[in-house]
């Protein structure tokens, strides 16, 4: 069984800076980690090579620096690995980040399985899977808190509002996962040895077959246009320490009136 | 049609159309008025069990609406097909769509296919109007800046939003205008390569909170977990649910369905109060509709003071018992 395995590489803290010109993250001097819910994806493809048997490959967009990422996947037990490095990249939205990926995927397959975090905690969009399922045109699932291997494909369940909803999807699928799917190992000292070893293939745009009106600033659909820090404000009654029993009296009065209690 | 077009799709659970629905209607109203534009809501389904002219009367110029048993439940390729066959024939100039689990996984499946542009979680939507392009503006980066974006080329213009982000409008009084249209879709889009295979309904885990009219939410200021008895204790007596911040749930205090934020539920109740609270963006854009804001915070200049309408500085250890008491006081004498 064949797996991909998309991940990113994300600033390992909320202090995170915006380039007010071109309202892109600047990633420069940041520590990084691999996005957490990529974790559990891997996780979930190192499981299913145990029970299946076939090989892992972890394939990350981003600077040169987010090899780091990738050994770091290696370590906990992937057998290949695949950075997009390009400028040609840079200021991809998620149409034309997802356009990267469905083109290393189909460059680095045929895959029976594509998995990937249900989001990013810098971005928060959740929709390069789905961009990318759509792009590769295969059947495709999100939110999957558990999946088991069937006839021919995948069992999922779908944690949703409601409750959790069950699919059976073919193969080849892509399926973004949440955090309550697994417990993402630990990188053995053997991992990281192998990890070392492992030769890591630098692919840039023209290798993956993308011209540069299809990906990067020039490839996406939507601008930046404005970042602003919210404004958002009321005028506050303040009370301090010793004016905490008037507060609860004006709040008591408040609630009264609005009829809450 | 003339004008610009607007599109909301609509979200039907068990036939029943979800209030995110009107939410949408709504805001796609008042931003077709400002351009002379129209406004389409449709609503994929396994049957209707609602009256389709509520939405008439929230502001749409027009209904579809398609029924097949295959809808009956969430099918992300059936509704990606059948709503690109749809977009493709309306061309719209912007469609609005909800952030919940299946607007976020149709939406960006949907405008992959139709090669366009997709803003997740938009806070705030408003028509440019130079350009009278779609400004779509939602929390970034941890929720600690407002991004505002736009989809300068490509159409149509594609947004998702929480719900309880925007209002419904009040539509009690008003006359339904439009029309209900059912469109002709080829069958061979509403087959399937996804299966489902059947719903688990969750028992309530503090999922509710979007719908209660009072929220008491903690966070890292609580400092553990049991601190929460205290909210619960408050919240039981306004009749409200509890929420906490992202830390707090990070910290596994609290579960993920109480989270309130841009990662978690956007609450608009009546009564929102903050305890232990600093107020990152990306928790206020999860309460900023609430009604009537109380934060108990001892740093007077967190932010979570800016979006509150009173304020209680000092040590929640101290304050939340003894507003507590205050309480019950009140309702026991009722």
């Amino acid at each position: 069984m064949k797996i991909a395995v998309l991940i990113k590489q994300v600033p390992d803290s909320d202090d995170v800076r915006m380039d007010p010109e071109t309202g892109t993250m600047v990633r420069e001097g940041m520590g990084a980690i691999v996005n957490p819910l990529d974790l559990n994806a891997l996780q979930a493809a190192l499981d299913l090579r145990s029970a299946a048997g076939g090989e892992v490959t972890v394939i990350t967009m981003g600077p040169p620096r987010a090899h780091e990422a990738l050994r770091e996947c290696l370590s906990m037990g992937a057998d290949r690995g695949m950075l997009l490095t390009d400028r040609a990249f840079a200021g991809s939205d998620t149409w034309a980040t997802a356009k990267v990926l469905a083109a290393a995927v189909k460059k680095a397959g045929p895959f029976d399985l594509v998995l990937a975090g249900e989001k990013a905690t810098d971005g928060e969009t959740g929709q390069v899977g789905p961009e990318t399922a759509a792009l590769l045109g295969m059947p495709f699932s999100t939110y999957v808190s558990a999946l088991s291997l069937a006839d021919g494909g995948v069992e999922v369940a779908r944690t949703v509002e409601e409750g959790i909803q069950r699919q059976f999807l073919p193969f080849p699928c892509l399926l973004t996962v949440l955090h309550a799917l697994n417990e993402p190992s630990m990188p053995t000292l053997a991992g990281k040895k192998r990890a070392r070893r492992t030769e890591i293939p630098l692919e840039g745009i023209v290798s993956i077959g993308l011209s540069p009106e299809e990906t990067g600033l020039g490839g996406s659909a939507t601008r930046v246009v404005k970042i602003s820090y919210p404004t958002i404000s009321r005028t506050t009654e303040m009370f301090d320490e010793k004016r905490i029993d008037e507060g609860i009296e004006r709040l008591v009065a408040v609630l009264r009136d609005m009829a809450v209690i | 049609m003339k004008g610009k077009q607007f599109f909301v799709l609509g979200e039907v659970r068990d036939g029943h159309i979800h209030s995110v629905t009107f939410e949408l209607t709504g805001k796609a109203r008042d931003l077709a008025d400002t351009c002379g534009g129209t406004v389409t809501a449709v609503l994929l389904s396994g049957g209707l069990a609602d009256d389709p002219e509520t939405l008439l009367r929230s502001g749409a110029d027009r209904l579809m609406t398609v029924e097949h048993p295959v809808l009956s439940m969430y099918n992300q390729e059936a509704e990606v097909k059948v709503l690109a066959h749809i977009l493709r024939q309306e061309r719209p100039d912007v469609v609005l769509a909800p952030a919940t689990t299946s607007g976020r996984t149709t939406l960006p499946a949907l405008a992959a296919e139709l090669e366009t542009g997709l803003t997740a979680d938009c806070t705030g939507l408003e028509m440019d109007p130079e350009t009278g392009l779609l400004l779509q503006t939602r929390p970034a980066i941890g929720g600690n800046v407002m991004a505002t974006i736009k989809t300068p080329v490509r159409r149509p213009q594609m947004a998702t939003v929480r719900p309880r982000t925007f209002r419904a409008p009040d539509c009690s009084n008003a006359l339904p205008r439009g029309e209900v249209t059912r469109p002709e879709i080829p069958p061979e889009l509403f087959e399937s390569r996804v299966v489902n295979l059947g719903f688990e309904r969750a028992e309530d885990g503090g999922s509710n909170i979007q719908d209660l009219d009072v929220v008491v939410s903690g966070g890292k200021g609580l400092k553990r977990p049991e601190s929460f008895r205290m909210l619960e204790e408050l919240a039981v007596l306004l009749g409200g649910g509890v929420g906490a911040s992202r830390p707090a749930v990070e910290a596994k205090w609290m579960g993920y369905p109480h989270q309130v934020g841009l990662s978690g539920k956007v609450v608009a109740p009546k009564v929102y109060i903050a305890a232990g609270i600093s107020g990152a963006v990306q928790h206020l854009a999860g309460m900023q509709t609430a009604g009537y804001v109380v934060a108990v915070n001892r740093d007077p200049d967190a932010s979570i003071f800016r979006v509150a309408d009173l304020g209680l500085c000092g040590d929640l250890f101290d304050i939340l018992p003894r507003l507590t008491e205050r309480i019950r006081k009140e309702v026991g004498a009722e």
